[in-house]
């Protein structure tokens, strides 16, 4: 059976409000970015390093590494409880859909860390 | 013309098919889907659907016209017919019971969910309660409802979630009643429909705004309610 344990906050309202919240910072922040990027044609590695030191960038960066994280769980979320359900699949629903549950957690946690990580150079 | 319609009778065959019946139909005047069902029910009497009052008012016969959802007594053959074929199929995504019919339970359950009756358990005064004008204008739009159930069987999120998303019809009605100044019961209403699929699975495709054959809005009685839960909840 599909239950909602496996949700991002529990609460229909919480993971609704959760991905509009983040899908206006990814859309700042990506406008952002294409904005910048339409100002420098002839963007040099030098110039792009010098933007990814400021910290007001490193924080908008990560706060957007943060939002795509949230906003995609609760997409995969909501996309593996539509497919992949005894309903549809068969008996073996729940278990694929808990591994693609946990594959997609993972993922986002590599990308995530790895973000940060090439975020501060470390 | 050509009708094509879904045969499948559990008890006999294995598995559907698409029957083709040639038939005349009188000149001179359009007539409705529900029309050429009857006559064909004279060449054919084994063609199983449902009906009742014949003008879109009692919501039995919804089925998949020509690959949209709609009353087959208010729709005219005119305007269902693609390259001079009409094709007929029973409600998609719903347990077919005899060729059109379809099994209409879980819609039914859905419905009874949102508790479709004004709760109000404070003393009943002498003779009714009352409302005013303005207050009884906000239930326009939501008290017309019919149940055909076109609008459900026509959203995806109710085919992959029947049994736990409302759906747009049991929705329109749930608002309905958040909506009645004379129902007490608002937290109570509110509380039951948090959770991610009761409401929240309504991705605004408004496929139930397209196909309602009587004009109504569940996708913008979705978003009342959203905004009901939003403002309850900060």
């Amino acid at each position: 059976m599909v239950t909602n344990v496996t949700s991002f906050g529990r609460s229909g309202l919480y993971d609704w409000l959760v991905q509009r919240v983040t899908a206006i910072i990814l859309a700042v922040y990506f406008v952002g970015m294409l904005g910048y990027l339409i100002q420098h044609p002839d963007l040099s590695y030098q110039q792009w390093h010098a933007l990814f030191s400021t910290t007001w960038v490193r924080i908008a960066s990560l706060l957007a590494l943060i939002s795509l994280c949230a906003h995609a769980w609760v997409g995969l979320w909501t996309i593996s409880t539509d497919y992949l359900t005894p309903y549809l699949i068969g008996p073996k629903a729940t278990v694929l859909r808990l591994l693609f549950q946990a594959g997609s957690v993972a993922l986002m946690f590599i990308y995530l860390v790895w973000g940060i990580q090439i975020l501060w150079g470390m | 013309m050509l009708v094509s319609i879904y045969r499948y009778n559990p008890e006999v065959d294995d598995k559907p098919r698409m029957q083709d019946y040639e038939i005349e139909l009188p000149g001179g005047k359009d007539l409705m889907v529900l029309d050429v069902l009857e006559l064909l029910k004279r060449q054919d009497p084994s063609i199983a659907y449902r009906r009742s009052c014949r003008e879109g008012v009692c919501g039995s016969d919804g089925m998949n016209i020509s690959g949209t959802n709609g009353l087959a007594c208010i729709t005219p053959v005119s305007a269902a017919t693609r390259n001079g074929k009409l094709v007929l199929r029973p409600l998609p995504g719903m347990p077919v019971v005899r060729d059109l019919v379809v099994d209409m339970s879980v819609f039914y359950k859905q419905f009874e969910k949102i508790q479709p009756y004004l709760i109000n358990n404070s003393p009943a005064p002498a003779i009714e309660r009352l409302q005013t004008p303005a207050e009884r204008e906000k239930l326009d739009g939501l008290y017309e409802c019919i149940l055909c159930a076109c609008c459900s069987t026509n959203c995806p999120s109710f085919w992959w979630n029947p049994d736990k998303f409302i759906g747009p019809a049991g929705l329109l009605q749930a608002y309905r009643f958040l909506a009645d100044s004379r129902d007490t019961a608002t937290e109570e209403r509110l509380s039951n429909l948090e959770d991610p699929f009761s409401v929240f699975r309504c991705r605004g495709i408004m496929n139930c705004v397209a196909v309602c054959p009587k004009g109504l809005n569940p996708t913008r009685a979705i978003g009342h309610i959203r905004s009901m839960l939003l403002q309850r909840a900060s």
